[in-house]
């Protein structure tokens, strides 16, 4: 077997792929946090809960109404996206004019509230979401075994990301989102029905979150303790990169997933603390995060 | 841009009513004095456990203007370096508790070194963060026990000759703590330190603008309160005889902030009522089929949208309205 650095080839290759997905959810959850953040300017604690709420969705549907996987892949972020603009509307924008702390102790026992329930019904174990047949079995590379679906989740999740990076760089309802950033009362006065920005920036925040769920189903399994298994890491990613720009949330996500995968290969028992120990780095060097502007 | 602070308008110290205050302190410590005959003991001393832990919590967010999300690092460490201390050691308690301070002296000037480089929403994620990762470290590092954590700790003598093993004496050296470390935060909060503090939670950049190194002082603030948390873990681990990773999780984190939010951020009582209601709370619901994070997340957003202020906060908003007219 080929070695490098005393590493073989294969088991790095197969740890740099799960580091690779990994990285996608966290890219795929941090550009989520990063959209709602730059409008909202609350740091959506809830994030977790709703991707586990995306994979739940996925998981009910197949179970009760015999909704398969394509179907679900739009219908569940579409679900979790409505609830969120229900949340925005009914309780959220409450909260906008106070302290953004606020907003974060809210979302926070959102949070509990959501995992709370599922627990309650489901207990910490995971329920089996099934491989869609359609993208079963792998592909041999020659160097490596690809997994068809993994495949799948690295091009689905990069292309949601350049899809949101599309949007709000380089449409007119994104350059509506960045004015309103800037300033939202004069946006406000220029016609544009800011509120509704709001609660579609939050909704499509949320959406992002269940579509990053679905599309983890078939990898982990559907547990109510997933969210917030991921949602402190995505945490540490967003420190990393600054919530400053979308393409920075995107970037550091896949970065750190790379680190973690890497890790796991040159040393194990560091992996679910290596992004810990570079968000400590990144603070000590540049503690603006590495495409942070503010300081 | 119209921004409510987190802090509730500065209610000055009642003029003209020091007797009436002594009084209510006598009464408060007449019934802390009293409660082990009427309530099961060990319950009390939970209470006065989350209590001193809240407290220490609220004089970083409610004084200072510092949302930690890691508290539990400096509760559960200091549990696990007490029992360490007691069980391998053989330290007598009062050194045991010493120890454990000393611990959470050390992770919360390594967080909080790390953190104040940040500010407000980042502060949260990069304490928790930490936190967490602290989190797995005492899942891996051999002396905590793993998954079992440290079991059968002994209360032993306290000074060589007050046995701790007995329920009354452990109650009155708990109460003792509690007291101190209460004593401790009050002399903080009506310092001139104290006073620096305020400044910074109302206003970061005009304090910077006169001259004051905000991240001493908020680093300062930030161990006195890891400290003082670390007291109350310390003390924990001696009542319950055991140090286990439930302290240290994030969950545990969030429970600080729910009790010093329901009790009043930024008042001196706040946290002491929100400990004993959480407390309460999840005694009644440990026996019922009820999970507790539904009612606890529920409570939580109960509290930020309806009464931020807290109990204590109102009450004394009340008070205050009450006054003017």
């Amino acid at each position: 077997m080929t070695m490098i650095f005393g590493i073989p080839v294969q088991a790095l290759l197969g740890q740099l792929l799960v580091g690779l997905i990994n990285g996608s959810f966290y890219a795929a959850l941090s550009l989520g946090l990063a959209v709602i953040f730059g409008l909202l300017r609350i740091i959506n604690f809830a994030h977790g809960a709703l991707y586990m709420l995306g994979a739940f969705v996925g998981y009910l549907l197949l179970a009760f109404a015999g909704i398969g996987y394509w179907p679900a892949l739009i219908v569940a972020p579409l679900i979790v996206g409505l609830f969120g603009a229900v949340l925005e509307r009914t309780m959220l924008s409450r909260l906008y004019k106070l302290d953004h702390l606020y907003s974060l102790l809210f979302t926070f026992g959102l949070a509990l509230f959501i995992e709370g329930t599922f627990r309650y019904f489901y207990g910490s174990s995971g329920q089996p979401y099934a491989v869609p047949p359609s993208l079963a079995g792998g592909t041999n590379l020659g160097f490596m075994f690809l997994p068809n679906y993994r495949a799948w989740v690295v091009v689905a999740s990069f292309a949601v990301c350049i899809g949101t990076w599309f949007l709000i760089e380089r449409t007119k309802l994104g350059s509506y989102l960045r004015a309103a950033t800037e300033n939202p009362t004069l946006v406000q006065a220029f016609g544009v029905n800011v509120p509704l920005l709001l609660t579609f920036t939050y909704a499509f925040g949320c959406a992002l979150a269940g579509f990053t769920g679905i599309l983890a189903a078939p990898i982990y399994q559907v547990s109510p303790v997933m969210g917030s298994n991921i949602i402190i890491i995505v945490f540490a990613v967003v420190v990393v990169g600054g919530m400053g720009s979308i393409f920075g949330a995107i970037a550091t996500g896949y970065l750190l997933g790379l680190a973690e995968g890497l890790t796991k290969v040159i040393y194990p028992e560091a992996s679910n603390i290596v992004v810990f120990v570079i968000m400590a780095v990144v603070l000590l060097v540049r503690p603006a995060g590495l495409f942070g502007k503010e300081a | 841009m119209t921004e409510t602070s987190l802090s509730q308008p500065f209610v000055g110290p009642a003029a003209g009513r020091a007797p009436l205050r002594l009084l209510a302190v006598c009464i408060g410590f007449a019934a802390l004095v009293a409660a082990p005959m009427f309530f099961y003991p060990i319950f009390v001393m939970k209470i006065l456990c989350f209590a001193l832990f809240a407290s220490a919590f609220n004089l970083l967010l409610g004084y200072t203007g510092l949302l930690s999300f890691g508290h539990a690092a400096f509760f559960g460490g200091a549990a696990y370096v007490t029992a360490h201390a007691v069980k391998v050691w053989g330290f007598p308690p009062e050194l045991a508790v010493l120890a454990g301070v000393l611990g959470a002296i050390v992770i919360g000037a390594v967080i909080g070194f790390l953190a104040i480089r940040r500010q407000g929403i980042y502060f949260a994620m990069i304490t928790l963060a930490l936190s967490q990762m602290f989190y797995f470290f005492c899942l891996q590092a051999p002396f905590t026990g793993g998954e079992d954590g440290i079991q059968g700790v002994q209360r032993g003598k306290l000074l060589g000759f007050i046995d701790l093993g007995q329920t009354m004496n452990m109650y009155y050296f708990v109460l003792g703590i509690f007291l101190l470390g209460i004593f401790a935060i009050w002399r903080i909060v009506n310092s001139p330190f104290g006073a620096i503090l305020k400044s910074i939670r109302e206003n970061e950049t005009r304090a910077i603008s006169l001259g004051l190194s905000v991240n001493a002082y908020k680093l300062s603030a930030f161990v006195m309160s890891a400290a003082i948390a670390g007291l109350a873990g310390s003390t924990k681990a001696l009542i319950f005889q055991f140090a286990t990773l439930t302290d240290v999780t994030w969950q545990m984190s969030g429970e600080v902030i729910l009790m010093t939010l329901m009790g009043g951020i930024g008042t001196l009582l706040g946290p002491v009522v929100g400990a004993g209601l959480v407390v309460t709370l999840q005694n009644v619901l440990a026996t019922s089929e009820f999970p507790v994070t539904v009612i606890t997340g529920a409570t939580f957003m109960l509290c930020v949208l309806t009464f931020r202020r807290g109990i204590v906060g109102e009450i004394e908003a009340a008070i205050v309205r009450w006054k003017r007219r």
